[in-house]
């Protein structure tokens, strides 16, 4: 693909991996979750000019495009920290006391569930269920998995990220 | 997951015979990498390489022993050994007792022929068709799933019955959607069958969003193919050349695997033109879910699938008539495919043999909570409730006392004591006010107060709400607002009675699913355990000491050394006394963090 304009209709070299992601997607019906799942991995999240081009280039309304992006909550719309962790809030979770393992994660990073701290280290996120019922409470690093959790032994996980 | 497992080398004769070499397998399961599996099998390629033993490392699935996690399996020409609670620092002995002195560590064992251990009931109660293959096979390896008679099911299909002689096959067998509400898959199959178009679709619908359920997670991370030569079955008896996996993204060694699974199911000529040489085509594309509960709602889906936001829209039509992009649909649950294979080998009256009048079959359920063996239990319809908890997870964790099952998650029902003896069966948990839902079981415990349980569940199915339909949204959000009150002691005069009648409301006529079952956690702990929601409202106290508002803080005379360590971490100053005096706290200062107990080094500090 040559050019990726944007709304501004100017060349933007940051939108080239999202160009490729684009036209990797052009003949898929539905493309429009898989394409901004993609663009989030590539940018980490999805930014104003990234849901403009992919408007403009697939022709789709971004007020569509905001739509989706806002009733999934995998969509991130604000920068967030390099690691990202994930309490559980399960069930089982949260009979064996997540409450109190999000808690005590908050008070270690000095942040709230949804924000991240100044130095764009780590994001606190509250989820569903990660399917890890057994080794309640758990939470997820990225892509890592940690099971029977107590506070202490989440901080000390976390020291290990820092 | 960065590191990739070797994979065993495929002889092109005799699927999966079994090297002469010694062979240590690893659970490598979301669980079993959870509790540190990665590390264990570290240390094993370590301590071969070290003591240059020459066995072959395999990974395998979640076998559903989840509370042994992790698990290694060791196979010598003895027979094959199971070890649980495995971490590095035994993997030197396991090595040199076990396969260099061939002296298996009785004390270690959790599984093996021969060997009578606390955990051998645990399997040998259940009954395996869903999860035959989990634990046992490695499931990124298509030549095991060969070995254990994978696929013939599908080329039996394909050579000699037709289409719907398969769908008599299923309605025979009774099979019922595993996904929660139990419609007869045979019937689905053939009203899709049926319907006009041409071009029909299969959607295995992989987005497992109760919490407290993961069977589908660990039948995908597990035995993947079983999945898809039942969707290739279902395909062929439909006639649907294409197939989705609706799979969530939170579940991404099951994505991966099934990644791994397709591209050999194709390279055999399994999936694509002409699947076994034969005329009928069929292809399965992967759709990842972004994080919406409600899109396990089946319209909901194609609408996610279509790339649209997920919300449902009313029925009918059905998608069987006008589904993903308005062609005839069908779409299954994962346990659902994971029986065809096993039905179309081994026939409709074996499986229908199974279970009860008319709920056919096994069910797997996924018990969790303060019970001592929690894990993955495949049981025949109609097994009671107490067998499940009782007999083969083994009762209540630290000797606790059972106050309650949760069924189903968030659209399930919390069950006491005196209904243990039910059958588990669609219609005999519908009864009671619970459904079978997906198969969570999250057993409670004195520890644990219905009021606030029921609060979690409104504030999940709340937050989960699409927001489409009135009854939903408000209502939860309502329903809601009262339960928070209630755990915090400020109930208003008519506040229990409105909510059963909100509960009542929302449930008729709300939407979709979601909506319809979201009161039933109110409506059965307001019926199982109502005295709770009494004690909360006039006695303003919480017995299990869970809604913080409602519980003070005290210590204990006969067990305070006064050291004064909870002084020290009392945020508020609320905690006053002389060194080696017991100490006090002052209720008008305390605002109830509970650091104070949880530092106490004497266990002096209590909730009443």
């Amino acid at each position: 693909m040559g050019c990726i304009c944007g709304a501004r209709g100017r060349e933007n070299p940051h939108l080239s991996r999202l160009g490729e992601i684009l036209d990797k997607h052009r003949n898929d019906a539905g493309f429009l979750i898989p394409v901004l799942q993609e663009a989030q991995d590539a940018y980490g999240y999805l930014s104003e000019d990234v849901l403009e081009a992919i408007s403009t280039e697939m022709s789709v309304p971004l007020s569509q495009i905001y739509g989706v992006t806002t009733f999934y909550s995998q969509f991130r719309l604000h920068p967030h920290g390099r690691e990202i962790i994930k309490v559980c809030h399960g069930t089982a979770c949260y009979v064996s006391g997540a409450e109190g393992i999000t808690k005590g994660i908050a008070e270690e990073l000095g942040i709230k569930v949804g924000e991240t701290t100044k130095d764009r280290l780590f994001t606190l996120e509250s989820v569903a269920c990660l399917g890890c019922c057994s080794l309640a409470p758990v939470m997820m690093i990225n892509k890592e998995t940690y099971g029977r959790l107590t506070s202490d032994i989440a901080r000390g996980v976390i020291k290990k990220y820092e | 997951m960065s590191k990739n497992v070797k994979k065993q080398e495929a002889g092109n004769q005799g699927h999966g015979t079994r090297k002469p070499s010694a062979q240590i397998i690893i659970g490598l399961g979301t669980c079993g990498i959870a509790a540190g599996a990665w590390d264990v099998w570290t240390a094993f390629e370590k301590e071969l390489k070290k003591r240059k033993v020459k066995a072959e490392l395999k990974q395998t699935g979640c076998i559903g022993l989840c509370y042994r996690e992790v698990l290694v399996d060791v196979v010598t020409p003895r027979g094959k050994i199971a070890y649980g609670n495995v971490t590095p620092a035994m993997v030197s002995r396991i090595v040199s007792s076990h396969l260099i002195a061939d002296k298996p560590i009785e004390d270690w064992i959790v599984l093996g022929d021969g060997y009578e251990t606390s955990d051998t009931d645990f399997l040998a109660r259940q009954y395996r068709i869903v999860l035959r293959n989990c634990g046992q096979i490695d499931p990124e390896v298509i030549e095991e799933y060969l070995a254990t008679g994978g696929y013939k099911a599908l080329e039996k299909v394909l050579r000699e019955v037709p289409p719907e002689e398969v769908i008599s096959i299923i309605k025979q067998s009774g099979l019922r959607g595993r996904g929660g509400a139990g419609f007869p898959t045979g019937r689905k199959w053939e009203f899709t069958r049926r319907a006009q178009g041409d071009k029909k679709y299969i959607v295995c619908n992989a987005d497992e969003g109760d919490p407290g359920a993961f069977m589908d997670r660990s039948v995908l991370e597990g035995d993947p193919h079983s999945v898809l030569e039942g969707m290739l079955i279902a395909g062929y008896a439909i006639g649907a050349d294409e197939g989705y996996i609706y799979v969530r993204a939170e579940y991404p060694l099951a994505v991966k695997r099934l990644r791994i699974a397709i591209s050999q199911a194709r390279e055999k000529g399994f999936l694509g033109k002409s699947v076994m040489d034969t005329p009928f085509s069929f292809d399965i594309k992967i759709k990842e879910g972004a994080g919406a509960f409600v899109c396990g709602e089946e319209t909901a889906l194609i609408a996610s699938i279509e790339g649209r936001r997920g919300m449902p829209r009313l029925r009918p039509p059905y998608p069987a008539t006008s589904g993903l992009w308005g062609k005839p649909t069908c779409i299954n649950n994962v346990e659902t495919l994971a029986n065809v294979a096993w039905i179309v080998s081994n026939g409709a009256a074996e499986f229908a043999a199974i279970g009860t009048e008319k709920s056919k079959g096994t069910k797997i359920f996924a018990v969790t909570g303060k019970v001592k063996n929690s894990g993955l239990v495949e049981v025949p319809m109609g097994t009671a409730l107490r067998e499940v908890i009782f007999g083969i997870c083994g009762g209540i964790k630290d000797d606790g006392e059972f106050k309650a099952v949760q069924i189903g998650g968030p659209s399930g029902g919390c069950l006491p004591a005196e209904l243990l003896d039910i059958t588990i069966d669609y219609e005999s948990l519908t009864a009671t006010g619970a459904i079978m839902g997906s198969g969570g079981m999250v057993v409670a415990d004195q520890s644990t107060c219905m009021v606030d349980l029921a609060r979690f569940f409104l504030d999940f199915t709340q937050n989960e709400s699409c927001g489409k339909c009135v009854p939903c949204r408000l209502g939860t959000k309502r329903m809601l607002e009262m339960l928070t009150r209630i755990t915090r002691g400020r109930t208003r005069d008519d506040d229990l009675e409105l909510l059963e009648t909100l509960a009542r409301d929302v449930k008729v006529a709300s939407l979709c699913g979601l909506g319809q079952t979201a009161p039933n956690p109110v409506l059965t702990t307001l019926k199982y355990f109502g005295h709770e929601y009494d004690v909360h409202i006039k006695e303003r106290r919480c017995r299990a000491g869970v809604c913080t508002e409602l519980v003070t803080y005290a210590i204990k005379d006969n067990l305070c050394k006064g050291c004064g360590v909870c002084v020290k971490h009392c945020p508020v100053d609320a905690i006053s006394g002389a060194r080696k005096e017991v100490h006090h706290i002052d209720e008008s200062k305390c605002v109830k963090c509970g650091l104070c107990m949880e530092h106490c080094p004497f266990d002096a500090i209590n909730k009443v």
